[in-house]
């Protein structure tokens, strides 16, 4: 079956209209203290992308993160730190047909939705990260395939499968492991429910499992978002909703550039996690922030929270600022 | 046997209905006439109606709207966009249309 869908797309997309494109570099800036317990780390990231077409069907892409966590040595003298360095994805995009995506290389994990739609400093409503990302693995490397098919009027399906091999390079890390993700999409109620499996191919042969809703209503400029995830180390969950406040007319200058956003969440271990940027007890925070849009790509954000556990509650608050420009890397391109 | 049958009418029936959502209409059947013309300008405006709101709920689910960039450098956004965001192909016509207008 998915054989003739391919062969069919093949055919059919032969009458596909020709797209100008051009090579671009884009990346995405921040620089956002954070405090955490009364512990100040100067977080400041610079991500790259780089995206080369070729032809009608093909597209390289990669995307590289430098992150520096700078905290104050011995509490009271210079910021000092590692930046750690890290190649996200350089993947080989084929657009076979229609409804499918051919990918090889090293890729987002297609397995829940921050890691793949929400991380990237610009586009996240909130500095800090999910206390459950740790168990979205970050990066495969192997083969997917992915697309969005319309079943319905206003209904889509959007899916991912993949496998990977396993990888002990510092940059290049990998497990060896299956899974992939599957959505429904009703976009007359801009609703998205899905879930993710994940399956190990070594060690313990683990099983992860997640599931995801997001809706976006017409009426009013809101969005709300929300992830769980069940996994050998523990399960957990977040949920994550935003405000534009474009709708309030008094004071429209400010408030049209204004986004206010929450979040709840909490983990439960399992036992230790093995993953030290896991929390070790069952914890629980909640946050409250601010998005100001100054102009097209740079924004000033700031949030304030407070975290729950056993072994300690503590706030957490951040402020900072964060950009994403694109350059045509070519001729054309302006 | 038969299951060959039944793969040669699904691709018969797949190829036949893609080409027809990618053909266009012939250039002499297009209208001449100016309430043709205006009609054309209204379904030019359904057209950039529908691309922005496939644009805001597609799009707009993950990340504000940003300013227009030159038509190549969309091209290769959407392209981008469309493994990303795993937008169907009707969803990335349509945005990179209003994106590009």
């Amino acid at each position: 079956m998915a054989g003739v869908v391919l062969v069919a797309g093949l055919a059919a997309a032969q009458t596909d209209a020709k797209v100008e494109t051009v090579p671009i570099l884009s990346a995405g800036v921040a620089f956002v203290p954070t405090v955490e317990g009364g512990q100040t780390t100067l977080t400041s990231v610079v991500a790259p992308v780089v995206l080369v077409p070729i032809g009608d069907k093909w597209l390289v892409e990669s995307r590289v993160t430098f992150e520096g966590d700078f905290a104050r040595q011995d509490g009271t003298g210079p910021f000092v730190g590692p930046v750690e360095k890290e190649i996200d994805y350089a993947e080989v995009d084929y657009i076979a047909n229609r409804y499918m995506t051919v990918t090889a290389g090293r890729f987002l994990t297609p397995f829940g939705i921050y890691n793949e739609r929400l991380y990237p400093v610009w586009v996240r409503n909130l500095q800090t990260e999910p206390l459950i990302l740790p168990l979205e693995e970050s990066s495969s490397n192997g083969a997917m395939v992915r697309g969005g098919i319309p079943v319905a009027k206003n209904v889509a399906i959007n899916y991912a499968a993949f496998f990977s091999t396993l990888s002990t390079n510092q940059y290049l890390d990998s497990d060896r492991e299956v899974g992939g993700r599957f959505g429904l999409f009703f976009s007359r109620q801009r609703v998205e429910v899905g879930v993710s499996v994940l399956h190990k191919l070594q060690e313990d042969h683990d099983n992860y499992y997640g599931a995801h809703v997001e809706w976006q209503p017409r009426v009013v400029p809101f969005d709300i978002r929300s992830e769980y995830v069940d996994a050998p180390s523990g399960r957990g969950y977040w949920i994550e909703p935003a405000l534009r406040l474009s709708s309030i007319h008094r004071w429209h200058p400010v408030t049209s550039r204004l986004q206010v956003v929450g979040r709840i969440q909490q983990f439960l271990p399992h036992g230790i996690p093995d993953d030290d940027e896991l929390p070790s007890v069952n914890t629980k925070q909640a946050e409250f922030g601010f998005n100001y849009y100054i102009a097209d790509g740079w924004r000033v954000v700031a949030s304030t929270g407070r975290q729950f556990s056993s072994a300690g509650n503590q706030n957490v608050w951040t402020v900072g600022m964060t950009y994403r420009f694109a350059l045509p890397l070519g001729h054309g391109g302006l | 046997m038969r299951t060959l049958g039944i793969t040669l009418v699904m691709f018969s029936a797949l190829f036949v209905f893609g080409a027809a959502k990618d053909g266009g209409v012939p250039a002499s059947s297009l209208p001449a006439s100016s309430e043709m013309v205006r009609s054309v300008g209204q379904e030019h405006d359904s057209m950039r109606l529908e691309g922005e709101q496939r644009f805001r709920t597609n799009c707009g689910r993950c990340h504000q709207a940003p300013h227009k960039f030159p038509p190549r450098m969309m091209g290769t956004i959407v392209r981008h966009m469309r493994v990303r965001a795993m937008l169907t192909d009707e969803d990335m016509k349509s945005i990179l249309a209003y994106m590009t207008e």
